[in-house]
């Protein structure tokens, strides 16, 4: 699956799992303030935000540094970003509504900001599960369009952050800007590859 | 459950480091006044008013003496106190309760005004002279969706009211809380909200037995990120009616604009009620997370008026909650 586990791979799969330790050692030492259960919660939501955006930036630094094989750690940052939205997920269900259903479904029904996460997460698993090389053989070229969606969960991602906010929009914002900068990086890139394909074929016979 | 506690709170019963030990003291009293308590009325309002449910403990007591039915055990002390929100302060609800000891909150003074016959500015110290405190151990609910149960130590709102004569046209009575930029470092801008925080209730509401004025909780002087040294306290609304440091009190005749209805006026309304029925319209308001709770435990169902329907439920009767959220 992983061709060349070198010390970068290895310090990214481990560095990943830090702040999970992190969070078993402030839940064992009670430091999560008065609502840990929600504490829990952001927690996990956080980092699996953040390793989305790591994700997404290793395309914009391989091109900007001009490294290869950058493709492993993009995929490996992926899977843990779905891990964390796994855990996060879980949390919901299990810690805050203990698997009472009913309450769970007035809920979803009742919270668009829960729509947006529910979506983000519904394509992470999609891309999860499709992250095999078997599965990426079997897809052939419907692979790539496929995971291009992860531009669409990191929208829902944001939008689930910021739709659940009383007042205080300054974090969201952060990250909305760094999602801006990597999107315009992307179209940028597009457009200028496709201009200069554009200036270096023979005018007359493009179609 | 209500006890008349003629106790005055001064500075003198100010032990920061206190812990609070002494509830066993306050249930055993309750225990004692037991059925009469329970058959308390506050006279004042057109006819008696029963306050037999402010949830009178039918069931056992546990250890620490509350009632087991855990809607109304009070919540630890330690987590009211660290988790506030204090928008002047911080948006941090832990952080409040260390940048909020910049308060100074002697001395203080509140102002009456408006449509009373008599405008008055009274000193905390007198106010606090003048009013007999009572416990009223009540539930609290945020409109972000947690809960707790505070025992609040102050005085009918009405009280001090009906001590500055409202006159008839008074239809609405309008809250303002310190405005110190130089120490509310939050004030400095406008971000969120406009400064300074602004509530309001009807007057009917504000006469209300259950509105209160609170200077204290768990018998002891009320902390700075609770909202000392005066706060509202209306538990049948979410917590953002309930405005901390109040420096002003006007009665008027046309609803003022409050903080949140301002900032977000489809999101919080002026009447803010605590309804299961009816969603914020980002997020449900059909359950929330009672703070202190342990690890998966469900989150409790929230009751309509929060849980104070029968006490409340006739003073919107004839109003559609759904439009008047």
């Amino acid at each position: 699956m992983f061709s060349d586990r070198n010390w970068l791979w290895w310090t990214i799969c481990l560095g990943a799992l830090l702040p999970l330790l992190n969070l078993g050692l402030d839940i064992a030492g009670h430091s999560l303030g008065g609502n840990p259960i929600q504490a829990v919660h952001i927690r996990l939501g956080d980092w699996a935000l953040r390793l989305l955006w790591l994700t997404l930036a290793i395309t914009p630094l391989q091109m900007l540094f001009n490294w290869r094989g950058m493709a492993d750690y993009r995929q490996l940052l992926g899977l843990y970003s779905w891990f964390y939205a796994s855990l996060h997920v879980l949390g919901y269900l299990l810690l805050d509504h203990a698997l009472q259903w009913a309450m769970i479904f007035v809920d979803l029904v009742e919270s668009p900001y829960l729509w947006f996460g529910l979506a983000g997460y519904l394509i992470l698993l999609s891309l999860a599960l499709t992250s095999t090389k078997a599965a990426k053989r079997k897809l052939a070229k419907q692979w790539k369009p496929l995971h291009r969606l992860i531009y669409l969960a990191s929208v829902a991602a944001i939008l689930h952050y910021y739709w659940q906010l009383k007042g205080n929009l300054a974090e969201p914002l952060w990250y909305v800007s760094l999602l801006i900068l990597m999107f315009a990086f992307r179209v940028v890139s597009y457009l200028k590859s496709r201009l200069i394909g554009r200036l270096l074929l023979p005018r007359g016979r493009a179609s | 459950m209500l006890i008349k506690k003629p106790a005055v709170l001064t500075e003198a019963n100010v032990t920061d480091s206190k812990i609070f030990h002494s509830r066993r003291s306050i249930i055993k009293s309750m225990l004692a006044m037991g059925s009469m308590a329970a058959m308390h009325s506050v006279p004042g309002l057109a006819g008696e008013f029963p306050l037999k449910s402010l949830r009178n403990c039918d069931q056992d007591y546990d250890q620490d003496g509350f009632c087991v039915d855990s809607a109304i055990k009070p919540t630890p002390i330690d987590l009211v106190k660290n988790y506030t929100n204090y928008y002047e302060f911080t948006y941090n609800k832990t952080d409040a309760s260390h940048a909020a000891q910049l308060l100074p909150t002697r001395p203080w003074t509140v102002e009456i005004t408006g449509e009373v016959e008599k405008p008055q500015t009274i000193a905390m110290d007198d106010l606090l002279k003048r009013h007999p405190l009572q416990q009223r151990i009540y539930r609290f609910r945020c409109v972000e969706g947690w809960a707790m149960v505070v025992p609040w130590l102050g005085f009918p709102l009405a009280e001090l009211l009906k001590s500055a004569k409202p006159l008839s046209g008074a239809k609405f009575v309008k809250f303002t809380a310190l405005q110190r930029p130089d120490i509310m470092r939050q004030q400095q801008s406008n971000a969120i909200l406009q400064w300074p925080y602004v509530e309001a209730l009807r007057i009917d509401e504000a006469m209300h037995p259950l509105t209160l004025l609170a200077v204290g909780m768990y018998d002891e002087v009320l902390p700075k990120q609770n909202g000392a040294p005066l706060r509202l306290v209306v538990p049948w609304k979410y917590g953002f009616k309930s405005i901390k440091a109040i420096v002003k009190i006007e009665l008027l005749q046309r609803p003022p604009q409050t903080s949140w209805q301002q900032a977000a006026p489809n999101e919080y309304g002026f009447y803010a009620n605590v309804n299961p029925q009816v969603a914020h319209p980002r997020w449900s308001q059909a359950s929330e997370r009672v703070l202190g709770s342990d690890w998966f435990t469900p989150r409790r169902k929230t009751e309509l008026f929060n849980g104070y329907a029968e006490q409340v439920a006739a003073l919107y009767s004839d109003m559609d909650l759904r439009h008047f959220f």
